[in-house]
């Protein structure tokens, strides 16, 4: 696939000088809108978890029209939800040497140097309003016998800045933003709108000013209007097939807005989570994550000794392999997401796997039962040995738990200034949909984070500034009427084909080969496989798909479709931005660059940059590069060992 | 295994709707509940036939979206699970399988095994929040919240808004429910100041969305995923009445 080199972009958002008082020096900056003009404007948020919801509602707080969208049957689903571990905020409340400093230092390094530091810093000052938020709110954190909230060390941070609620942190956090929104929709600021998938983004002008959405009940496609539109619609990590997204997470919101002129920036950054539960056999749906505290206390081996088959007990300790604790002595089984993931890998390729096909490694809790009693562990992590008992049959009490990575969460995203602007005027991109704070890799415990600090505290800035020019008048019917058109064949278009295969056959062998040749480790090889078979598979799909019943109905079959197209699209820019990013960084790998020790080797000279890439209709993806500079943490190669 | 199911078909909510048979053969015991269905859903598409529509998401007990009655309970025999954490192992292989949709009238049957659960958002729009506007919110050690407090509180709060309580109750109340969101705030010092007026509009407002009265049964309770204590219903109760005494 070719592209073609565009000039550089920049961000123009964020202020000069200290970075500590940039986000001050932007929010003074910023225009306000008269309280009586805020009514006039009309707002679209698509999506409802903790970037949209939150976002939403806020945003009805302050004055606006608001109109929600979300494709579950009501916002509390969206899948911020199923988050277990935690939410890091620089509260030093343990005194043990935290600070906003630190935290955005940790983020910066754990993205690998490729993230940008006024939006990190941001991200870590803001991280402590977002706890005074959700503990007023009524959101039930873990606390300590004296009343004061509880925290952990979580994903390898030296420090204890992790708050969470028991393992349910994101559930306890989605709700407090969702019951913050149902208060905004009886107080009749926000309309909304369950049940209706986002299908196109209406352009006027230049500017975003609406969607085009199909009620998924009638099949009735709508079109909304409004003076912006924010885009919270979450990652695209589905594009696999499998992973720990929920079924309906898909990229069609974010890639129309492609489409449509946003760029699209490090499409390759994806996240492999290391421990999931391992495919069981072809019908497997989705994946399920085990929380990451759990290597806090499991030790992660596999047999010394290839095809070793006996029991795990029955493998004695001078046989086992506790890999992460050989080849990482400082961090030992904590070592981050994506080093703990390819170590995986490798000990799999090498045929000492376990379980089922040989995907899986031992996760073992038979020491810290000994060390701390069985009660201890079960206080601390009952509910998920539970959960894992449900889904395997196993007890992981007398049997250690089997663990594999699996995808998680995608870093890349839209790519957006300081304020949260995508490159199309008016449309705003946040929380995981957007490229912004995580770099190449995100620390554990961040993503709450980042989606509650866009929603609840950026966005309703930043927005506010864009729209004190508004409102911006009546929109052109042509301009929407096209739009309408577009969604309307396209779905005419799937139901027509009346092929032999299913959607879900053709998303399943598409993240197979995402998985194989754009997964853990890419090589130049691999992605070339990728890109010469993607097309092929995408022609085949659009003429021999089978999409059964009418628009006019309830019809999952064709939402499904509708999005396993447009993740193809997506599929062959991944694959085309890991194969031009020829550095592995973070969670992207490329075997040709590594050191003596098989590590990550980054190259800075040739890849200190965002990759933003700009769709052209007809012709091939135009690549524009962000420049990355680094003023107050100095890049250096990561180490844990 | 090979299985027979007896699924609830209805094309739409003008549709009387009627028991379907199917025969689902080869399926495996290492599967979801969910995954069975997709199997045998991907045999109709293939077949010219209209799938079995169904809720779902997360498929990791959370999300609270999925949901049927199986064989006469809902989300299943197995305890404190949803439909989507049920696996094919709990089953006889050569066993006859129900499957229906929550009945309650507050839930309408919107197509096969999806029904309309908006009433409960109304639930929670009439008053299942601490109104807080983002930005406002003192330091969050400004004031301690008793550990005992804290953790009943979070163990009403992992309600999922599924909808089992109602569909297993013989009175279609949304007590549970209603009663779990109540309890949260109330054993909380940030819910204090709207406690209730809260009690009050939410209860209310249930009884405005058809839901029946609570008598006590206690099968809410039994097949709530999440285990939300029956006692909250006393919390609701206690609240409720103080409010109307006002």
């Amino acid at each position: 696939m070719k592209y073609a080199e565009g000039s550089p972009i920049q961000d123009t958002k964020a202020p000069e000088g200290p970075i500590e008082d940039r986000w001050e020096k932007r929010k003074f900056a910023a225009k306000l809108v008269n309280p009586a003009n805020k009514r006039k404007l009309n707002v679209i948020v698509v999506g409802t978890g903790l970037a949209g919801g939150s976002a939403a509602a806020t945003l009805g707080e302050l004055g606006y029209n608001v109109k929600s969208f979300c494709y579950q049957d009501t916002p509390r689903r969206a899948h911020s939800i199923a988050a277990q571990g935690g939410i890091n905020a620089a509260k030093n409340y343990r005194g043990d040497g935290d600070s906003v400093y630190r935290l955005f230092y940790d983020t910066v390094k754990g993205g690998d140097f490729r993230s940008r530091e006024s939006n990190v810093y941001r991200l870590a000052q803001v991280s402590v309003n977002i706890i005074d938020q959700a503990v007023a709110q009524g959101v039930p954190f873990a606390r300590e016998y004296g009343g004061l909230l509880d925290t952990r060390s979580f994903g390898g941070a030296q420090v204890s800045r992790t708050f969470y609620a028991r393992g349910q942190t994101g559930q306890q956090l989605l709700l407090g933003a969702y019951q913050a929104l149902e208060r905004q929709v009886a107080a009749g600021t926000v309309e909304m709108f369950t049940r209706h998938e986002m299908l196109d983004l209406i352009i006027d002008n230049g500017r975003a000013r609406g969607v085009i959405v199909r009620d998924m009940v009638t099949g009735e496609i709508e079109r909304h209007v409004a003076d912006a539109v924010v885009l919270a619609t979450g990652g695209y990590g589905n594009v696999f097939f499998l992973s720990t997204n929920a079924k309906g997470c898909n990229t069609t919101a974010i890639w129309r807005a492609h489409e449509r002129g946003a760029y699209f920036a490090n499409p390759c950054y994806t996240q492999i989570h290391p421990t999931c539960i391992p495919v069981s056999g072809e019908y497997q749906s989705k994946l399920t994550l085990m929380s990451e505290s759990l290597r806090n206390d499991g030790r992660v081996w596999v047999p010394l000794r290839k095809g070793d088959d006996r029991l795990p007990g029955d493998i004695p300790d001078d046989e086992r392999d506790y890999y992460l604790e050989r080849i990482y002595p400082a961090f030992g089984n904590l070592v981050p997401r994506d080093i703990a993931s390819r170590a995986a890998k490798n000990v799999c390729d090498e045929g000492r796997g376990v379980g089922p096909g040989g995907l899986g490694v031992y996760l073992d809790f038979r020491d810290a039962i000994g060390r701390l009693g069985r009660d201890a562990v079960e206080k601390k992590y009952g509910n998920l040995f539970e959960m894992y008992e449900r889904i395997t049959g196993e007890n992981p009490y007398d049997q250690p738990m089997r663990i594999y990575p699996a995808v998680h969460y995608t870093m890349g995203g839209l790519w957006v200034d300081y304020d949260l602007q995508s490159t199309i005027p008016g449309l705003f991109v946040i929380g995981e949909a957007n490229f912004s704070d995580h770099g190449a890799n995100r620390l554990g415990a961040s993503a709450l984070m980042q989606g509650l600090a866009d929603g609840y505290f950026v966005l309703p800035t930043t927005l506010g500034d864009y729209l004190a020019a508004g409102p911006f008048g009546e929109v052109n019917e042509e301009a929407v009427a096209e739009a309408e058109a577009k969604v309307t064949s396209r779905i005419e278009r799937l139901l027509a084909v009346n092929g032999t295969r299913t959607p879900d056959s053709f998303h399943r062998e598409l993240g197979r080969l995402m998985w194989d040749y754009c997964g853990m480790e890419r090589t130049e090889e691999s992605l070339r496989k990728a890109l010469e078979r993607i097309p092929e598979l995408r022609a085949e799909f659009w003429a021999n798909v089978k999409v059964s019943g009418a628009n006019e109905e309830l019809n999952q079959v064709l939402e499904k479709a509708g999005r396993v197209a447009d993740f193809f699209d997506l599929a062959e820019l991944m694959c085309l931005d890991a194969l031009v990013r020829s550095e592995s960084c973070g969670g992207h790998f490329r075997a040709e660059s590594q050191d003596a020790d098989g590590e990550a080797l980054r190259d800075d000279e040739h890849f200190a940059h965002v990759s933003a890439w700009e769709h052209s209709p007809e012709g091939e993806p135009v690549l524009h590069k962000e420049p990355l500079e680094y003023d107050y943490v100095k890049m250096s190669q990561r180490s844990y060992k | 295994m090979n299985l027979t199911l007896k699924v609830w078909r209805q094309s739409g909510p003008s549709d009387s709707g009627r028991m379907v048979k199917y025969r689902v053969e080869e399926v495996s015991p290492d599967m979801s509940f969910l995954e069975m269905l997709d199997v045998l859903n991907e045999r109709l598409i293939l077949e010219g036939d209209d799938p079995i529509a169904f809720d779902h998401d997360c498929r990791e007990g959370i999300c609270g979206m999925c949901g049927m009655v199986i064989n006469g309970v809902a989300h299943g025999e197995q305890v404190a699970t949803t439909t989507c954490q049920l696996h094919m192992r709990h089953f006889e292989d050569g066993a006859t399988i129900t499957i229906e949709p929550w009945r309650a009238a507050p839930f309408p049957v919107v197509k096969d095994l999806v029904v309309d659960r908006s009433a409960f958002d109304r639930i929670i729009q009439a008053g299942g929040f601490v109104s807080v506007p983002a930005g406002s919110a003192p330091d969050a050690h400004s004031l301690p919240v008793r550990k005992e407090d804290a953790d009943s509180a979070f163990d009403a709060a992992t309600c999922i808004g599924c909808g089992a309580c109602v569909a297993a109750c013989p009175n279609g109340s949304a007590s549970l429910f209603t009663a779990a969101k109540i309890t949260h705030l109330s054993l909380l010092p940030q819910g204090q100041p709207e406690r209730l007026s809260r009690a009050k509009a939410m209860v209310d407002q249930m009884d405005a969305e058809g839901f029946g009265g609570c008598t006590n049964t206690g099968e809410c309770t039994a097949v709530c995923p999440k285990g939300i204590p029956l006692d909250t219903i006393a919390q609701m109760n206690s609240d409720y009445l103080k409010a109307n005494a006002k």
